[in-house]
């Protein structure tokens, strides 16, 4: 049990960063449909930087700014050109799919360095990772995971501690009066993208370093589509995407699982499990209009400050 | 902080100027490809000289280039009578893969003695259905409840293709098949037949553009999906039945992508596979954008992408690029043509300080 347990935070963790970043990018108004691209990118050039330079340091800053360098191509566009969300960030997905799968075609095949796989080997967190029961589930993963655990308790304090946090949900949830009240919307707009992007990219890293460190094409395999899913299935929330991540990660393991333990069940129906939950969430906080599982009004709207 | 641009909304922007600003932006945007090829160590015109080479080099290389435009054609129309209304249709991808789901169901369950006619029928009529229920599912939702369709078309792809994997997997494996995780081929009287060595599905799409067509510029039902696509609250001003337009329009959309499915499954791969979509519901989304929402010119665009794809097929048999080339070499275009819209609807000049300082 423990041993699953800890398999699903294992499956949960790219989504984690992925979603954390989603939610960061639509907070300040935008939806971002090109996670699965920018995944795809951190994944491709996180793998190829560990390959050629096995140092998990210079691994980690590739996938930063490949994801963040899609991301800026994104804002750049929606924000600064003002171009539809939906179909630039489609685009971004299908640019950033092609582009992967052709950088990554000389590596088809080939592993991650020793140098960089013994760094993200699993480690445990002295004193945590020795409390019984959630230490071995929490505390005793790769030094990937803490960074994501990280991320998140930021993205928290930062969203409902801090004034920026405050200003970046005036953004959001009503850009012209965030405008008229003085914040720099733009800004806003551009780092929170920029910095959701880097999230999304890190998030395919942990897929192509970590979870499965051969080179395959679309190793993210639709997992960005399931944290775009599960940015609403958390309601905005990074601490409950925490939970929300593993659930899912979770629910994409269960059915080889069960099917280990002699039980018949198809991997493929649970894998419907998120985008079914998704929806009927969906449906229901339009219908209750509850106000914290609602999207930030604004997000989807392009903003021109001559044009209110 | 001052901003030395200033940016202000035209609506003076002649036809002939809209055009070029467009054309400017494909051709830099394969400029851009071309750079990118270069950085990567690849001689662009080489790599381009067969995609072109590789779309309409031969002659089956041209019926192959058109066997890609048909399903791209048929959703990008389903996909433009979504849009007319403002509806985000990004589901385009599921209503494809349950009317081929729908059109496989009938396959597999016909006599092999029927007449191809009625078996073709019954499964152009059973992918319709499918597809156009996949399509109700959220339009319903979203004339009752107002719920974002964008995301619950979104999440409906997902949905469909795990369903159609499980049943790839699972239920529906073919016994013959040796274990291996597949469907039946299907037998010959549920195959298309082909006109002119290309499957019929080519005049379905030139008379779904037709219809789409006359549905949008030339029938009441085309005027109030226009219209609420405008505003709501026009239409509802002018007495239209919102929800009914929405759920009339879907069903209209979804069983237009349906069809797809069922010629990619009867047609193409003579069998349903999980990814029979391949893509095509969501690079329609981007032709039928480009086209400015007119089935007249998405189709020209819908056969220039078929293009792109066929050759990126090409170059990855002939010479071992990945075709993966071509998925950039789109999204490139479309990233540009994007970027161009701002300088069509937008002026930007360099603001005048001196009146400023009077002021």
């Amino acid at each position: 049990m423990t041993a699953f347990l800890a398999s699903c935070v294992v499956a949960g963790i790219p989504l984690l960063f992925a979603t954390v970043g989603e939610l960061l990018t639509e907070k300040a108004g935008n939806l971002n449909l090109g996670v699965e691209g920018m995944m795809l990118m951190g994944a491709v050039l996180g793998f190829i930087t560990a390959c050629n330079t096995s140092n998990p340091y210079f691994t980690i800053l590739a996938a930063v700014l490949a994801g963040a360098g899609c991301a800026l191509l994104y804002a750049f566009i929606t924000v600064t050109l003002r171009a539809n969300q939906t179909v630039t960030g489609l685009t971004l997905t299908i640019f950033g799919t092609g582009l992967s799968k052709f950088l990554g075609q000389n590596y088809l095949g080939s592993g991650v360095p020793e140098n960089v796989s013994s760094f993200f080997a699993k480690s445990a967190i002295p004193v945590l990772g020795d409390i019984p029961f959630v230490g071995d589930i929490f505390f005793r993963q790769d030094k990937f995971t803490y960074i994501a655990y990280i991320v998140c308790i930021i993205a928290a304090v930062y969203m409902y501690r801090t004034r920026t946090g405050l200003n970046l949900k005036a953004v959001g949830e009503n850009t012209s009066a965030a405008d008229a009240s003085g914040i720099n919307v733009n800004l806003y707009k551009y780092v929170h993208i920029l910095v959701g992007g880097a999230l999304c990219g890190l998030g395919g890293a942990y897929l192509s370093i970590i979870r499965i460190p051969i080179w395959q094409e679309d190793v993210v395999n639709g997992r960005g589509w399931i944290a775009v899913a599960l940015v609403i299935f958390v309601a905005w929330n990074p601490i409950k995407a925490f939970f929300g991540a593993i659930l899912f990660g979770g629910l994409s393991i269960m059915g080889m699982k069960l099917q280990v333990l002699g039980l018949d069940f198809s991997q493929y129906l649970f894998d419907m499990i998120p985008y079914v939950a998704t929806i009927i969430i969906v449906i229901f906080s339009t219908h209750k209009k509850r106000k914290e599982s609602q999207p930030p009004q604004d997000l989807g709207n392009n903003y021109f400050r001559e044009e209110r | 902080m001052t901003n030395p641009l200033k940016i202000t909304k035209r609506s003076d922007l002649s036809r002939r100027n809209e055009i070029i600003i467009r054309v400017l932006a494909v051709f830099l945007s394969i400029i851009c490809a071309g750079l990118v090829l270069l950085i990567l160590g690849l001689d662009p015109i080489k790599i381009f000289g067969s995609i072109i080479d590789g779309c309409v080099g031969t002659e089956l290389r041209i019926k192959q280039t058109v066997v890609k435009a048909i399903p791209l054609t048929i959703a990008s129309m389903g996909i433009i009578v979504a849009f007319k209304m403002n509806f985000w249709n990004i589901g385009a991808e599921g209503q494809i893969t349950m009317g081929a789901f729908g059109a496989t169901l009938v396959a597999l369950n016909v006599p092999e003695t029927m007449p191809a006619a009625v078996v073709l029928l019954l499964m152009f009529v059973s992918a319709i259905v499918c597809g156009a229920v996949w399509a109700f599912i959220p339009a319903i939702f979203k004339a009752k409840l107002g719920t974002n369709e964008t995301i619950f078309t979104l999440m409906m792809n997902y949905v469909a293709i795990k369903f159609v994997t499980y049943l790839q997997y699972g239920p529906w494996i073919d016994p013959n098949g040796g274990g291996f995780p597949r469907i039946a081929q299907f037998s010959k009287n549920c195959i298309l037949p082909s006109v002119l060595g290309v499957n019929m599905g080519w005049i379905y799409a030139i008379l779904c553009a037709a219809m789409v067509y006359f549905l949008i510029y030339h029938t009441k039902k085309g005027y109030e999906i226009s219209v609420v696509g405008q505003s709501y609250e026009t239409a509802r001003y002018a007495g239209m039945n919102i929800s009914r337009i929405i759920i009339v329009a879907m069903l209209i959309s979804g069983g237009l992508c349906g069809t797809v499915g069922m010629i990619q499954a009867s047609a193409v791969e003579k069998t349903l596979v999980a990814g029979i979509a391949n893509g095509y519901g969501f690079t329609a989304i981007i032709t039928a954008w480009l086209s400015r929402l007119n089935p007249v010119t998405c189709i020209f665009i819908c056969v220039a992408f078929a293009a792109l794809i066929q050759g990126g097929a090409y170059i990855q048999i002939a010479m071992g690029v990945s075709s993966a080339v071509s998925s950039v070499v789109q999204g490139l275009i479309l990233l540009f043509v994007l970027g161009s819209e701002f300088f069509i609807q937008y002026k930007v000049g360099l603001k005048h300080r001196e009146k400023k300082e009077v002021a």
